[in-house]
């Protein structure tokens, strides 16, 4: 058996195209930090599609650069900062929102770029060996132990977390009047999504960088989206699209010698494209969705 | 499986719900002022007033979900947060605060009303698919249950949300504009429904403009324009003199009843 599918050609081909890249050690720990990054992303950008979010997380991703700075040189986990400027961010936006007139969208404009522009002149004025490029744009194929340390135990806890209350943070989604109703705190269910939203940028950049981070927290969601109307087959959908596009993104970085954050992302958008056009009831060259029959007893 | 009706005791001699001197502001907006409104158990209650009456403010504060300025709120002789965590009083909200594409199917949204009676992951237990199974039976809505939410038709709508407070074992169920966006037939199952459900001993609650479906739906009708105009029986409060006061002294013609059988007073508060 083995020995005929060694015998064909194109598979033993493609078998081989799979594995030779794994003998590297480098991009055993990309895939490893790429499925776990994948998953997380994908699991939380299906409420942030659903709650409109995207704007936020865009801003969230944007505003963790002087975070990132900042912990080089006090030499902490550039996570620790991170997540205090993702969160800082979020406080920002909704206290500029709520005390004065100025709308959330520009809310969020002013502080998201004016943390990042900080981070900028913070990486020029401070002596240390940061790669802006590598913040900006992702590196991983060559993220350190500590990073992956970081992104599995950051990873994992955010998404047992996420799965745990998945269906309180449904409710809370559709329905957080409901949700306050029966004794079940909105206020709380936001907070941990922001918390949760910030922890995944913090180890989302290691693979795509600040700038497509947001890529990665709304595309594999809004792909989910147009496939099904049931949220548990969409969070599965979705985890598929992301992990798939991290390990498709790393193979063909490798190969093709690309940047790997925009080859994950190309895929992702791809796969995004053929769900908008081909998904079964909401793709663009679907039949028109049912609408309700007038003539069932209401 | 039995759709009989079962009676929902009330706390002894406790009303569904006693508001007091509620005021309820938003920055230097007043919303509602010096409130007071006593609420029966077991009846229908319209509660009636313009846009901006005050009607959701109102409904607000019952649940606990603004912050009073001064008043105070019992729901069934107890706080409005043990009112929540004992699940006892439900909302259905307007239709343009829900979502429609949102990827949930109407058995869902009706099991939503049990998580306050479920574990920490939500989990439903036989008991939680029987309750769901029943309140859909109630309104009806068994067969389209698989369906995502919005392919339900406005009216199928109202009553999938009402379901949603019956599976909770709400014994007051509030109702935002019950009848916005939904046709003449609707509007009478509906109707059919929560005169029912007020027969089995639970509050039912309804805010509207519309006052075409009052005399048939409602026991008691209160008028509201930041406070409580006037409260009584349809035929005490429907009158132009009241009517004009609550509407600011216009009444909207197409908010009063045309058919022959209104009332003449209505009509002519219109004029």
């Amino acid at each position: 058996m083995i020995a005929a599918v060694y015998a064909s050609p194109p598979l033993a081909a493609a078998i081989e195209w799979i594995t030779r890249p794994l003998e590297f050690e480098f991009m055993r720990r990309a895939l490893l930090v790429g499925v776990v990054i994948g998953a997380v992303c994908a699991v939380l950008s299906c409420w942030l599609t659903l709650l409109g979010w995207s704007l936020l997380g865009d801003a969230v991703s944007h505003a963790v650069l002087p975070g990132v700075v900042l912990s080089y040189v006090i030499g902490v986990p550039f996570a620790a900062g991170a997540f205090v400027f993702g969160i800082g961010a979020v406080a920002l936006i909704g206290g500029l929102n709520r005390t004065s007139r100025v709308k959330e969208d520009a809310a969020i404009g002013i502080v998201f770029t004016g943390l990042f522009a900080l981070g900028l002149v913070l990486v020029s004025v401070v002596p240390s060996q940061i790669d802006l490029f590598h913040i900006l744009f992702g590196n991983i194929l060559g993220v350190s132990d500590s990073d992956i340390a970081q992104v599995v135990v950051i990873g994992t806890v955010s998404l047992a977390v996420l799965l745990y209350l998945r269906r309180d943070i449904v409710l809370y989604a559709f329905d957080p009047t409901h949700a306050h109703a029966i004794g079940i705190s909105p206020r709380r269910l936001e907070a941990l999504l922001l918390g949760a939203l910030a922890l995944t940028v913090v180890i989302a950049l290691q693979a795509v960088g600040i700038v497509l981070v947001v890529a990665m927290l709304i595309t594999p969601g809004a792909t989910a989206y147009m496939l099904t109307d049931r949220f548990d087959r969409m969070l599965a959908y979705a985890v598929a699209a992301g992990i798939g596009s991290c390990v498709a993104g790393t193979y063909i970085s490798y190969y093709a010698d690309t940047s790997t954050g925009g080859a994950i992302v190309v895929v992702l958008t791809t796969l995004f494209i053929l769900a908008y056009l081909l998904g079964p009831t909401h793709g663009l060259l679907s039949k028109p969705r049912p609408t309700p029959n007038p003539a069932q007893p209401t | 499986m039995s759709t009989q009706a079962v009676p929902v005791p009330a706390r002894s001699g406790a009303l569904a719900i006693e508001a007091r001197g509620l005021t309820v502001s938003y920055g230097e907006n007043v919303a509602i002022e010096g409130l007071s409104l006593s609420v029966e158990p077991g009846l229908v209650h319209g509660l009636i007033g313009m846009n901006g009456s005050g009607k959701s403010t109102l409904f607000k504060s019952l649940m606990g979900l603004v912050k009073l300025d001064a008043g105070t709120i019992e729901i069934l002789g107890g706080s409005t947060s043990r009112a929540r965590s004992e699940g006892s009083i439900a909302y259905a909200p307007q239709s343009e605060e829900i979502d429609w594409d949102f990827p949930v199917s109407v058995r869902e949204v009706v099991m939503m009303g049990r998580y306050g009676h479920m574990g920490r992951t939500r989990r439903p237990k036989p008991a939680d698919h029987a309750a769901v199974a029943v309140a859909l039976e109630r309104v009806e809505l068994t067969d389209l249950a698989d369906r995502q939410i919005g392919a339900l038709s406005g009216g199928q709508c109202k009553r999938a949300f009402v379901a949603r407070g019956l599976a909770q074992g709400a014994k007051i169920l509030l109702l935002d504009e019950p009848f916005a966006g939904v046709d003449k037939r609707s509007e009478g199952t509906i109707t059919d429904l929560l005169r029912e459900l007020a027969s089995e001993g639970r509050t039912v609650v309804v805010s509207t403009h519309d006052l075409v479906a009052v005399p048939g739906l409602c026991d008691q009708v209160a008028l509201i324009n930041r406070r409580i105009l006037a409260h009584g029986t349809p035929d005490r409060i429907l009158v132009p003199e009241l009517l004009a006061e609550a509407f600011g002294g216009f009444v909207p013609r197409e908010a009063l009843p045309t058919g022959s059988s209104t009332p003449e007073l209505l009509r002519q508060a219109a004029s």
